[in-house]
């Protein structure tokens, strides 16, 4: 609990109107997109570096927890004030401060969306890559605390492969500059990298310049269906061992088209068991003879059905598949456990086969989709939590899922991050020494552990 | 039984299940948009209507307040991933927030004013001969402003002209018109039958030209959205019941209507809010329901030439899509119609499907923020060089008209009928 007087230092660094501390400003700000919920004792909304930087002074004179959330959609708790304490909301921090054309970079505060950064850019012929299912509405200092990903990481990376540089308010409440915009620099550890993904527990992000590309000059979407699982898997493979890194490998099993299919009647072949939406970008004539390359090469692999956009629109009508893939997982079950596993895209069959075993065992619906191009699977154990026993089969076939991933040479998680919804499972993955290590750096950055305690590390 | 607070809550917690607080909602919300706090998002309102049921919090000024910000337009339904049909969930809780706390000051004279005819015919005769100086003279806070019978206005905005004389008070309630063509129910709305009666004029005009035979019922009142929008839902039951008899009373093909809101009201809202809470009048609002179509979809269906009708002007014109269009899928056919038209050039606009921040009541609540709303949709308008933006509601024409007088620009502001018309009208 805050006392009058740190509540009035609070107000006196922000302005009373971007304080609240109202029963429902804090349920509204208690909750993720992970359904958990936790009320904190105040919601401060600050406008610059130097407040962050007077919030955290005084958090660590009053010792009151402070949690950074930017649009509140992560899938981990991350934004989460376990405990209670101070959500420090990023969003007025909004602007895009400049989009440099000579050096292909472009500065940032973290509250902007991260699309309307992305049509920015484009207006000037520039890309920014990366794009989280959440890109409509979370935002860019959210993606970096996060490392977010997407359908578009097979050819071009994530997030952390655009930061160049940070400004940060360390939790101690020193403002500092990490990286910069050079391509090259090796002076010193590199901190940006170490804050990219770092969930807020290390500092808070207040500036970031990005890494810019030319916009590709065209794109050309595919539709391809597959009456084996394992088709589709090995499709994956072959094409990468081929050469070619296409924009976007996004996968569906059948599980997930007989929910689209019921609900929304796209009118897929009886015989399908798979899809695979694929996107290459880049020079129009190169794009062309990369499609004709991929057909050719999946189509001994059982494929039903191939079908190649003309234009946007028909482009869109491909996506709006993977998009409907969402809203219809909800007819299975009403409760989902949204896991995000990454295998070397190899094994990506091996682990398909896995869930399969996992699947039977339990005895619940597991829905796969996802970037399967960069070895990313979504993968949706489905339940109801009102039927008892199910929740604690869950987190079996959950345990079961990460251990596949790891064992195949993978990861809990591409990109929704720890939190405190993967924490229990971190000691699969994370050694003793290992976990030592990153607590050292915690420790060290954030001696009275104020910044978003009790995330991410055991 | 006694009767708890959060009982219309109650009926809708399935529908709040279903909301996983993803925050896709954030993107959509123009209420959210400008007030840029949580409370404002669908989700954020979904959370508060679950802990009202769990008894965290009461019906207070803090609920009331986060239940006050939203326009019911529907955008967070439409892009949710979920459907969660948040509009449903806010019109519950302000129900029980009218039933726990009463109504606004405001509502009451909404409530009032809807209700009875005589008092708007007289207010529309009043204000036709007052209006100006009636606007100039009275400040925004008094309380005579609410007296005034057109429940949709509040703040210092641009009043609109009031007809000197209503709509319905020009025609007979039947017009004949060629035998074996339909027969078209006319339900007329406040906006169009007390300020913009063009619109009427244009739209019977049109129905004539097709041969049909034109009902104006009259005992029909207002559709009651103003009072939903307040949760004043036995108002809107009253209303709803006086619109069925005098609908029914008239054999009829359809029940046409030229205002986006009043198609809302009777094709979505009755059956869905009002059916739900008195199920007796479930079937007989269905009936209406089923027979409800908005003007411009009708005059297609039709088969309306616009080449014999239209402008024969040349106009460059965007269309701005209403809420309670967008909600019902309403948003080719209009512009087909309009395309068809001679001498009609239509460029989009960015973002013809926002919200142009009226609604309902929510403009006098908070008539900065729907400013706020509209001064985006105002740029977005002037960018397209249009000599005038059309539209399908008399309530956005109004919304529209002001934001534009506001940014000092003259763009016109019409209604896809009156364009249609232009010829048979001349």
């Amino acid at each position: 609990m805050l006392d009058a007087r740190t509540l009035q230092q609070l107000t006196d660094i922000v302005g009373a109107e971007n304080i609240a501390t109202g029963a429902q400003d804090l349920i509204c700000y208690g909750y993720d997109a992970t359904q958990m919920e936790f009320l904190p004792d105040a919601v401060v909304h600050p406008d610059s570096p130097e407040q962050v930087s007077r919030i955290l002074q005084l958090a660590n004179k009053e010792n009151f927890p402070v949690f950074p959330r930017g649009a509140g959609s992560g899938f981990t708790g991350g934004a989460l004030p376990k405990g209670g304490g101070v959500v420090l909301v990023t969003t007025r921090m909004n602007r895009i401060l400049r989009i440099d054309t000579d050096n292909l970079v472009a500065e940032v505060e973290p509250g902007v969306v991260t699309e309307a950064f992305q049509m920015e850019v484009e207006k000037l012929g520039l890309f920014y890559p990366p794009d989280p299912a959440s890109l409509k509405f979370s935002t860019l200092g959210g993606n970096v605390a996060e490392c977010a990903g997407g359908p578009r990481a097979v050819k071009y990376g994530v997030t952390k492969d655009f930061v160049m540089g940070l400004e940060v308010v360390l939790p101690t409440g020193a403002i500092i500059r990490t990286g910069g915009e050079t391509v090259k620099g090796v002076v010193g550890y590199d901190l940006t990298k170490l804050l990219c993904g770092s969930e807020g527990t290390l500092g808070i992000i207040t500036k970031i310049i990005f890494k810019l590309l030319p916009y590709p000059d065209s794109k050309k979407t595919m539709l391809t269906v597959f009456d084996s699982i394992d088709g589709a898997a090995r499709a994956v493979s072959t094409i990468i061992k081929n050469k070619i890194i296409p924009t976007t490998l996004e996968f569906m099993d059948h599980a997930t088209l007989t929910c689209v299919e019921r609900r929304f009647n796209l009118g897929m072949p009886d015989s399908a068991r798979a899809v695979l939406l694929i996107e290459v970008d880049g020079d129009r004539d190169l794009i062309e003879k990369q499609a004709g390359q991929i057909h050719k090469l999946i189509e001994p692999l059982g494929l039903v059905q191939f079908r190649v956009a003309k234009d946007a629109a028909e482009s869109e009508e491909l996506w709006r598949v993977r998009r409907l893939v969402s809203p219809s997982l909800r007819d299975v079950n009403p409760d989902k456990f949204n896991e995000d596993i990454v295998v070397p895209r190899s094994k990506v069959p091996d682990v398909i086969r896995r869930i399969e075993v996992i699947q039977k065992r339990y005895d619940i619906p597991i829905v796969n989709f996802g970037h399967a191009g960069d070895g990313n699977i979504h993968v949706n154990i489905m339940i109801d939590k009102s039927v008892p026993g199910q929740l604690e089969k869950a987190h079996e076939a959950i345990k079961e899922v990460f251990q596949a991933a790891l064992d195949l040479g993978g990861t809990m998680s591409g990109e929704h991050g720890v939190g405190l919804a993967k924490q229990p499972y971190i000691p699969l993955e994370l050694n003793a020494e290992q976990i030592a290590a990153m607590k050292a750096i915690k420790g060290a950055l954030d001696p009275n552990n104020i910044l978003n305690p009790g995330k991410m590390l055991p | 039984m006694t009767k708890k607070h959060t009982d219309p809550l109650e009926r809708v917690t399935q529908e709040m299940k279903k909301c996983v607080k993803c925050g896709a909602c954030r993107a959509n919300c123009p209420a959210f948009g400008t007030f840029q706090r949580e409370p404002a998002t669908a989700r954020g309102k979904v959370a508060l209507a679950q802990h009202l049921v769990k008894g965290d919090i009461t019906l207070d000024d803090g609920t009331y307040s986060a239940m006050s910000k939203c326009l019911l337009c529907g955008s967070c339904v439409d892009k949710c991933p979920n459907q969660v049909p948040t509009d449903e969930i806010v019109i519950a809780a302000r129900e029980a927030l009218a039933q726990r706390r009463g109504l606004t000051t405001f509502h009451k004279a909404v409530g009032q004013v809807i209700r009875n005819r005589k008092l708007m015919n007289f207010g529309a005769l009043a204000a036709a001969i007052f209006g100006p100086v009636f606007f100039r003279k009275v400040p925004a806070t008094s309380g005579l402003r609410l007296r005034f019978p057109m429940p949709f206005i509040g703040g210092s905005r641009h009043i609109p002209q009031i007809a000197k004389k209503p709509f319905m008070k020009r025609h007979p309630e039947i017009i004949k018109g060629e035998p074996g063509k339909p027969t078209v129910v006319f339900f007329v709305g406040c906006m169009t039958n007390f300020v913009y009666t063009e619109i009427g004029e244009a739209t019977l005009a049109l129905f004539r030209h097709l041969g049909c035979t034109v009902i104006i019922p009259q005992g029909q009142q207002c559709c009651g959205l103003p009072g939903m929008s307040g949760g004043d839902l036995e108002t809107v039951r009253e209303l709803a019941e006086q619109n069925l008899a005098a609908i029914e009373k008239h054999q009829a093909d359809y029940v046409m209507t030229a205002c986006a809101t009043c198609g809302g009201a009777l094709h979505k809202l009755y059956p869905l809010v009002i059916g739900k809470r008195n199920p007796e009048l479930k079937a007989r609002l269905q009936a209406v329901a089923d027979k409800t179509v908005d003007a411009a979809v009708l005059l297609q269906k039709l088969g309306l030439h616009p080449e014999e009708t239209g402008t024969g002007q040349r106009m460059r014109i965007t269309y701005h899509d209403p809420c309670h269009h967008r909600t019902a899928g309403i948003a080719k056919q209009p512009r087909t119609l309009l395309k068809e038209t001679p001498g009609l050039d239509l460029v989009e606009m960015e973002g013809a499907d926002r919200c142009c921040g009226l609604g309902g009541t929510f403009n006098v609540y908070h008539y900065e923020s729907s400013l706020d709303i509209n001064a985006g949709k105002s740029k977005a308008i002037i960018d397209t060089g249009a000599d005038a933006v059309v539209t399908g509601c008399p309530g956005c024409i109004m919304q529209l008209s002001d934001g534009l007088k506001q940014a000092g620009d003259k763009t016109r502001v019409l209604h896809t009928v009156e364009l249609l018309a232009r010829k048979i009208r001349r």
